[in-house]
């Protein structure tokens, strides 16, 4: 089954040239290629600061867009993984090694959903 | 004829509900899907039975026409469904062989109801439904929750578990231990309600599902240390309380009153869990529930367990029941002064009781006034409220 994982509460993570950036680039690296090596990797990104966020609603057949992210909360979404794991409990397991979140980061981890007639579903 | 027949019915369900739904849920993947099924079984066995005779084995006949209405309906579902381009993904199915086949997946079916990724009302809501079989009513009345509401918690809990991948099965060696103590907290749980609501088919209940844990991993210490506990906790039981429904105190207790069959039964199991070796916290528990229905309570004994869970798993209510025990082997400071340094049980009345309790024995009465109200006022069982309003009056009328 697939796994979404949402990595919420990693906005602030160092740049190159910080002395942290290089461990923690190994690190999430690392984990990577544990996904790899299980056979279980599908995707993965960090996503850009919400300051740098659309939101598109369609009202009345007319697209709104509003500057920011969809829900005004302390937790955003800065990154995701998508890994294809044997159950919920390979998933948790792999959860608790992403990197982020021992960096103060909160994953929320979601099953794949599969619906009939998705031409491009990964599930 | 019929009466026969439908007693067979209900026999059979009542000894084997449990295997039969974990067998199935095995199958099928699905608890709903699974109940659902199992239903229509002894419908249709109530119909039929009485009409031809009572199968050779009830409990294959049972199983078979189950997954059969399961297979029916997946059918009905995939046909629905054919209309779209692509083919949902295969059920899981087997043969009707290797579903009569299938061995005692009780222990699977206790671990899925009490998976982590369920939150703690649902794991305990789950499990007596399905591993115990109470109703959604009678679960809804022992937790004092709507009916409503409760369903609706055990319908989320259950499609959580086929949605998201939760796997019917004993966990991986790794998982184990933790998932282990989940599964006897869960119990404990169960048990914990049944005491504190003087509900006797609440505790009975967890004493049986920890026993059958217990029988299923007979190498596991503690899930024969729970029983044991359990079993010690309840053999008091009808000496805790009066006919009038007051609290009686250990010392007091009228011993004639306490239930012999259960006290044995508890120190043979807590003999087998000891001789694994270092006790885990249940064992701890177990062995501080023997001594108090020793002819002399070992307070010293007492408070040196309480120090040892103390090492392996601290909780400020063990912080309390260490600083009672120190209190009657050191007297009343030494107790105080051990509660005065427990942090997060503000709102615990037995932590107000107990204190009161030493102030007043060291005269202070002003000091064990308050702390008897404060305690009163936090106590939530009519009991205990009765209790603590008799030892407030004994103490502003001397």
């Amino acid at each position: 089954m697939h796994y979404m994982f949402l990595i919420y509460n990693c906005e602030d993570r160092p740049k190159p040239g910080d002395p942290r950036f290089e461990e923690i680039l190994t690190r999430v690296n690392a984990f990577a290629d544990e996904c790899r090596r299980r056979g279980v990797f599908v995707g993965g990104d960090p996503l850009k600061p919400v300051s740098t966020a659309t939101t598109v609603r369609v009202k009345a057949g007319k697209a709104v867009l509003t500057d920011g992210p969809f829900a005004e909360t302390h937790e955003h979404l800065g990154g995701y993984y998508l890994l294809n794991c044997r159950d919920l409990d390979e998933a948790l397991e792999l959860a608790e090694m992403v990197p982020q979140a021992h960096f103060g980061a909160t994953i929320e981890v979601r099953p794949v959903d599969h619906i009939p007639g998705l031409n491009h579903g990964v599930a | 004829m019929s009466d026969l027949a439908s007693a067979a019915v209900e026999r059979v369900y009542r000894e084997h509900r449990t295997r039969m739904l974990a067998a199935l849920v095995r199958a099928l993947g699905d608890f709903e899907l699974a109940e659902d099924a199992l239903q229509e079984a002894c419908s249709q066995a109530l119909r039929t039975w009485p009409r031809s005779q009572v199968p050779d084995d009830p409990f294959a006949w049972l199983l078979t026409v189950a997954r059969n209405h399961a297979l029916d309906r997946l059918r009905h579902v995939q046909m629905a469904r054919a209309k779209l381009p692509a083919p949902p993904p295969e059920p899981v199915t087997m043969t009707e062989k290797q579903l009569v086949d299938i061995g005692d997946e009780r222990l699977s079916l206790i671990f899925t109801c009490c998976h982590p990724a369920l939150n703690e009302e649902a794991r305990l809501a789950l499990t007596l439904q399905a591993v115990a079989g109470f109703t959604a009513a009678q679960i809804a009345r022992a937790f004092l929750v709507a009916e409503p509401a409760l369903a609706q918690r055990l319908v989320r809990a259950k499609r959580k578990i086929r949605d998201a991948g939760i796997t019917f099965e004993v966990p991986a060696d790794h998982l184990l231990p933790e998932r282990l103590s989940g599964v006897l907290t869960v119990i404990y749980l169960i048990f914990t309600r049944g005491y504190t609501t003087a509900d006797a088919e609440l505790r009975h209940e967890a004493v049986r599902l920890g026993k059958l844990v217990a029988a299923l991993m007979p190498d596991e210490p503690e899930a024969h240390g729970l029983v044991a506990l359990m079993l010690l906790h309840n053999s008091r039981s009808a000496a805790r309380l009066t006919t009038e429904g007051d609290v009686v105190l250990l010392e007091d207790q009228d011993r004639a009153l306490w239930n012999a069959d259960e006290i044995a039964e508890g120190m043979t199991l807590l003999d087998r869990a000891l001789r694994f070796g270092t006790p885990g916290p249940y064992v701890l528990h177990a062995v501080i529930a023997a001594l108090h229905v020793q002819d002399r309570v070992d307070w010293t004994r007492i408070a040196a367990l309480y120090a040892e869970l103390l090492a392996v798993a601290p909780t400020p209510v063990i912080e309390l029941n260490h600083a009672v025990a120190v209190a009657m082997v050191d007297g009343p400071e030494a107790g105080l002064e051990l509660i005065d340094g427990i942090t997060g049980l503000n709102d615990y009345h037995l932590l107000h009781s107990a204190r009161a309790d030493l102030l007043r024995r060291l005269n202070r009465c002003d000091e064990a006034i308050a702390a008897y109200r404060l305690a009163h006022e936090l106590a939530v069982s009519p009991a205990d409220r009765r209790f603590l309003a008799g030892r407030l009056r004994s103490l502003e009328t001397s």
